[in-house]
């Protein structure tokens, strides 16, 4: 079950023709795959996308009725695959995943794909997680488009572009017999907009249809001969194809400007940045009739060399607005203009910043430095120093007040997070034991790295964590700890990593932690998954599956709140004589994904009068020393400090806020490292019972006989 | 082509963090805009961020009048440019310096809408003594940054109003007039929200009466009036002879001694003093602060936490009423409290009379026996009548407090740092004063207190050193710093060896 439920917005999906649709990117998309017939979508959640795949799960319903087929695919390189079906059937499909860590994982079955060619319009969704708010390397998907020749479409970011871009795609895949890759960015995905719709369109030719008539084509299989033939045929017929095409559909756009010397190439993602740049420059409005002519590339591979000739014809300079390294559209367009013997200048890298996000101040600045170098008549007078600097010196005066007093604020393990007890106890480990390698993995728990665990050396990937350690798997003091989460165990980490060190007699020690869900991505369902679910099968176990590759020395822990008895099986994981890979599975839900289950029967049984207990943990102000050794071994959000009450006292004291919920860790914590007598556990029974009340009375009335006195000699003393 | 047209959109950037409803609040914004005829675009960055860090929203509002809006739409933007920000809200103090530190929010256009509540960041929170940023300077920085300010505690008026900050937010929007809709307007955005409608409008209210009369003036905690006994008021009179801002301390420290043992025990406070606000009085620079210094940290250090004063706390009739308010415990719910206690050899013979408490320690068999009942930490229920006697009768044990082992070693280590500031106040008045203050490295239970106690001493030792060097006092600060800078001592190692050449030179 996702963090996030689409259950109302997928009723968007049913608009018909000339209906309005309002909503985010990323549903409008869905609605124009069921607008361009399509038959199957598979993909592998991870932002932006993850929500594609939500509300994916949540149309299940509404999918299934119009004949499409949906799936969770274990990885990007099974979604990758599943657009195998479109290789022989005139079948239209779509994947979805993150890029470029997705497209990484995904690229030997689409290398596969692309070679061959295809049938039915493939398309693959690429979420581009790239720029602020990016939790990956910052790479371009534009390198795996170009090694394997996909088409690259980056639609202008609203929706009915994109809509459009999605039902051009299929064509454009179909014609040209090769696949497409959509590309969106983090803004893109989440922007809110509104578009015209279109009745669903009902697959002609469905998935039955092909399993029941079965075909094959020998030459579309990648394999020696087939090869050499699809390398030439992918230049000399489907490339022309796709720009016939291209062309024809006038898929990318121009945009006439009265300085008609000079001109501005964009990619279509970035044409709203370059809009809100030209306009604070003073040379567009904001319908985006701008001075400067500007060619919209909504294409971004293949480049269409006719259009750019068409476009510099008569021109000094244009300005390549290319976001992200290297330049590859920048190098491709000089090439197109020496080939053809064109004069004009092309700027691009040289005004506006090899690296990194294209924001409308980076690109506002780049398009200033371009136009002061080619028509520096079209800059109006800038405004007079009298009114530009006291701004500026108030401006700069507040920034650099508070230049070393805002501390970063990176992603950390959420309240109550079951993940956070296993760290706490490596860190108790590392007391003893010293510290050890920690090969990281991509999930929640790597958020182990930032304070205050600090924990964790590399992260190789997605379900790579054990594979990192696997060099180092020689006779020493001390053994590599691994740590995988249970999404990435099961997307290759079983294999690369467990069934790796199985082989290699690997003595490393590996901690699976298994919450029940791909929990960073948002709580999306995986086999190990604890509750059953209606269309997909889980509980499927980690330790059954670990057993089954060949590994002896298993522990499975129930309770990972249990400190103590993580730390004491983590050492013995450490320092056993068994040989072979010793696998810890720290299995405990996901406290956000927990939360979100519970609370509301918790709500609706008390509203019933039925019995509740809630818990919650507190800190006594008067016995706290204001050290912090408890934050320092959890870092939980609900444990924070306060101003102490006693004038004495500088340090302030910790506190814990009402958002607790419990779990435990705070009392374990405080007893396995002998902390400090300050926590207490407050369960608080909502409709107590008979029984309840009785003890209640009793208690205080004794209690209160003692209190009583204590109280008479405070009075005294 | 014509002049550029004038219209633009108004541009509202929101900084929030993962959780808090910012999304909601960029909702209703949309919501409102759409009603009011206007286009509006929202986007969001909550990449990674939705696990507790920083998250951001944009929206872009623009409205459907002049001639060209009827044919075509704006092109909207969907990151904020610096300078170009109409409005920024920040839903706590950092994120809002943070808006700052990006540029976003400027003193020609920006309405900056900032609640003052503080989140801690992680790195404020693990410091090992007191590592907050100075939410004064933060928000200064706001008002020097922003064309208007406004600002308040919206998480305190979201509490209060049992909802979200967003709608603190919202209701503080409107009540900015930064936007032209009118109040009803937004209030009907909420209604057809149509989640926590009555909460979110109480909020609502609360921020709306917060941005149109200004931050409520900041309460400063009511001065704790001492509840004097009889006992106490000739200790207390003394101190009028004492000049700010020894005379706060040494008050506090009187009601915290006769609190923690007796009035007497405070009487012995006011003497072990004595000699201090002599030498302050003889050697001085005007500051006070080696009296207020010394006073606070012998308050401290004669108030020591032993198992005593930990049982005694814990189950006073204020503590209990206290629990309650603090976990939100309604009337009729039944609240059980249950305590963490670790209690070790070292702290059960602490507690025993000195003479028995070095025979446990040293008694192998003994030592061992006890060991093996607190090798695991306890969970005492205080609510019940088992766990409370059991911690009265620990707490009735006050009475052996000054012939225990732990009081003798105190008042000893206690001594030696007394005299060493007063010898040292002769020579070097302000040295004296940070040596006064370095004992409060010395503080909490167990491990921490023992490691506290380790980096004590090793920078006592080092004090000839230290004075003999150039600006002593200055360098005992670093080390105490130093000391104070992480668990593992790595920071004081370095600082120690950093002055060793230093040293060397000076000789």
């Amino acid at each position: 079950m996702a963090e996030r439920s689409f259950k109302e917005e997928v009723e968007k999906l049913k608009l018909a023709d000339g209906d309005e649709f309002h909503g985010e990117g990323i549903l409008a998309v869905t609605k124009a795959l069921l607008q361009s017939g399509v038959s199957y979508v598979a993909g592998y959640q991870g932002a932006p996308i993850s929500h594609l795949m939500d509300v994916l799960a949540d149309a299940n319903d509404i999918l299934e009725g119009l004949g499409v087929h949906f799936e969770n695919s274990a990885s990007e390189a099974t979604a990758a695959a599943t657009l195998a079906a479109s290789v022989n059937y005139p079948l239209r499909g779509a994947v979805t995943f993150k890029s470029t860590v997705g497209t990484n994982v995904a690229s030997d079955a689409l290398a596969n794909l692309a070679s061959g060619g295809v049938t039915g319009g493939a398309l693959v969704i690429i979420g581009e997680d790239y720029g602020e708010g990016s939790s990956i390397m910052q790479e371009r998907v534009h390198a795996f488009a170009m090694k394997s020749q996909m088409w690259l479409i980056d639609p202008r970011p609203n929706l009915p572009s994109i809509v459009r871009a999605v039902e051009t795609a299929f064509e454009l895949s179909e014609i040209s017999n090769t696949p497409v890759m959509m590309e969106l960015r983090i803004r893109a995905c989440h922007v809110y907009g509104r578009f015209k719709t279109k009745t669903n369109k009902r697959p002609e030719f469905g998935l039955k249809d092909a399993l029941e008539n079965p075909r094959r084509d020998l030459s579309r299989i990648a394999m020696p001969p087939m090869t050499y033939v699809h390398e030439k045929d992918k230049w000399e017929v489907r490339w022309p194809a796709a720009v016939k095409y291209i062309e024809d559909n006038r898929l990318n756009e121009f945009f006439d400007g009265e300085a008609n010397d000079i001109g501005i190439v964009v990619q279509g993602g970035v044409y709203n940045t370059a809009i809100r740049a030209l306009a604070l420059n003073g040379l567009a409005d904001a319908f985006g009739d701008s001075k400067v002519p500007i060619y919209v590339m909504n294409v971004t591979y293949p480049l269409v060399d006719r259009e750019f000739i068409r476009f510099c014809q008569g021109k000094k300079a244009i300005l390549i607005v290319e976001e992200g390294q290297p330049d590859y559209i920048e190098q491709n367009v000089n090439t197109i203009l020496r080939r053809a013997d064109i004069q004009t200048r092309v700027h691009g890298k040289d005004v506006l910043p090899m690296a990194g996000e294209y924001t409308g101040g980076v690109v506002r600045e780049g398009i200033r430095k371009f136009i002061e170098k080619v028509r520096p008549d079209l800059l109006g007078p800038a405004a007079p120093v009298s009114e530009i600097a006291p701004v500026n010196e108030r401006k700069d005066k507040a920034m650099a007040a508070v230049s070393d007093k805002v501390h970063g604020r990176p992603p950390a393990f959420c309240t109550g997070c079951p993940e956070r007890p296993i760290f706490a106890a490596m860190k108790l480990v590392e007391r003893d034991l010293g510290p050890h390698h920690v090969s990281a993995d991509i999930g929640c728990h790597l958020f182990s790295i930032f304070p205050p665990f600090n924990i964790g050396a590399t992260t190789m990937g997605y379900g790579l964590g054990a594979a990192g350690a696997s060099a180092l798997n020689v006779k020493a003091g001390k053994r590599a700890i691994s740590m995988m989460g249970d999404g990435g165990f099961w997307h290759n980490g079983l294999t690369s990593g467990v069934g790796n060190a199985v082989f290699n007699k690997s003595d490393n020690v590996l901690i699976v932690v298994d919450n029940g869900y791909s929990a960073a991505t948002g709580g999306q369902d995986i086999p190990s998954s604890f509750h059953p679910h209606h269309n997909r099968s889980t509980q499927n176990t980690i330790e059954k599956a670990v057993r089954g590759v060949g590994v002896n020395w298993v522990k499975t822990i129930d309770r990972t709140y249990d400190v103590a008895l993580m730390r004491d099986t983590l050492k013995e994981a450490l320092t056993t004589k068994e040989e072979g890979p010793k696998v810890i599975v720290a299995h405990s839900e996901c406290m956000l994904n927990k939360q979100r289950r519970i609370r509301p029967l918790m709500k609706q049984a008390a509203d019933r009068g039925e019995r509740v207990v809630r818990e919650r943990f507190g800190v006594d102000h008067d016995t706290c020393t204001g050290d912090h050794s408890c934050i320092r071994l959890s870092g939980c959000p609900s444990l924070t400090i306060a101003p102490n009450p006693d004038p004495l006292r500088r340090e302030p004291v910790t506190k814990v806020i009402n958002s607790c919920v419990g779990c435990g860790l705070c009392g374990e914590v405080s007893h396995a490292a002998v902390l400090c007598p300050s926590f207490y556990r407050a369960s608080i029974v909502t409709n107590p019972t008979g029984w309840d009340r009785f003890k209640a009375r009793f208690r205080a009335a004794v209690i209160g006989f003692f209190q009583r006195r204590i109280a008479r000699k405070l009075q005294a003393a | 082509m014509t002049a550029p047209e004038q219209q633009r959109p108004i541009t509202i950037a929101i900084l929030a963090m993962g959780g808090e409803g910012g999304g909601v609040l960029a909702e209703w914004i949309v919501d409102l805009a759409e009603h009011a005829g206007y286009i509006a675009q929202m986007t969001s960055v909550p990449g990674v961020a939705q696990r507790t860090g920083a998250t951001n929203y944009y929206v872009e509002l623009f409205p459907k009048t002049g001639a060209k809006s009827n044919m075509r739409a704006p092109v909207l933007g969907l990151t904020p440019v610096a300078g170009d920000v109409d409005i920024v809200i920040a839903s706590e103090l950092m994120e809002a310096a943070r808006a700052v530190q990006r540029g976003l929010v400027t003193p020609d256009r920006t309405t900056f809408i900032v609640s003052t509540n503080r989140v801690y960041a992680m790195t404020e929170k693990i410091a090992l003594a007191d590592g907050r940023v100075d939410s004064a300077a933060l928000l200064e920085a706001c008002r020097t940054a922003a064309k208007r300010l406004i600002h308040g505690d919206m998480a305190q008026l979201s509490e209060a109003t049992g909802s979200v900050i967003s709608a603190v937010l919202f209701g503080a929007l409107a009540g900015s007039k930064a936007l032209p809709m009118q109040r009803t307007a937004f209030e009907a955005a909420i209604h057809r929200g149509g989640v926590g409608v009555k909460q979110s409008l109480a909020a609502f209210a609360a921020g709306h009466a917060a941005a149109e009369s200004g931050p409520a003036p900041a309460q400063a905690p009511a001065p704790q009036v001492a509840r004097l006994s009889p006992a106490l008021a000739p200790l207390y009179a003394e101190t009028d002879a004492y000049a700010e801002p020894a005379r706060t301390m040494i008050r506090a420290g009187i009601v915290k001694l006769a609190d923690y043992q007796d009035a007497a025990y405070a009487r012995e406070y006011l003497d072990k003093l004595r000699p201090v606000a002599e030498a302050e009085r003889k050697h001085g620079n005007g500051s006070g602060a080696l009296l207020a210094e010394t006073a606070r940290e012998l308050a401290l250090g004669m108030s020591y936490e032993d198992t005593v004063r930990v049982a005694e706390l814990k189950i006073r009739p204020d503590r209990f009423a206290r629990v309650r308010e603090e976990v939100q415990a309604a009337d009729g719910q039944i609240l059980e409290i249950a305590e963490f206690l670790h209690p070790r050899v070292q702290e059960i013979a602490d507690t025993l009379p000195a003479g028995l408490g070095n025979w446990l320690l040293n008694t192998g068999w003994a030592r061992r026996f006890v060991e093996r009942f607190t090798t695991k930490g306890r969970v005492v229920k205080t609510s019940t009548v088992r766990g409370f006697l059991m911690l009265f009768v620990v707490a009735s044990m006050k009475g052996m407090r000054r012939r225990s082992l732990r009081f003798s070693h105190e008042h000893k280590f206690l001594n030696d740092w007394l005299a060493t500031i007063l010898r040292t106040a002769a020579t070097d008045y302000t040295l004296a004063a940070e040596i006064a203050m370095i004992r409060t490295l010395v503080k909490g239970y167990s491990d921490t207190h023992e490691r506290g106690r380790a980096r004590y001493e090793t920078i006592v030792q080092m004090l000839p050193q230290i004075a003999s060097g150039p600006a002593p006092a200055a360098t005992l600060a670093k080390l105490r710093k130093a000391a104070l800078a992480d668990d593992t001592g790595a920071a004081l190692d370095a600082a120690i060896k950093e002055l060793r050449p230093l040293a060397q030179a000076a000789e």
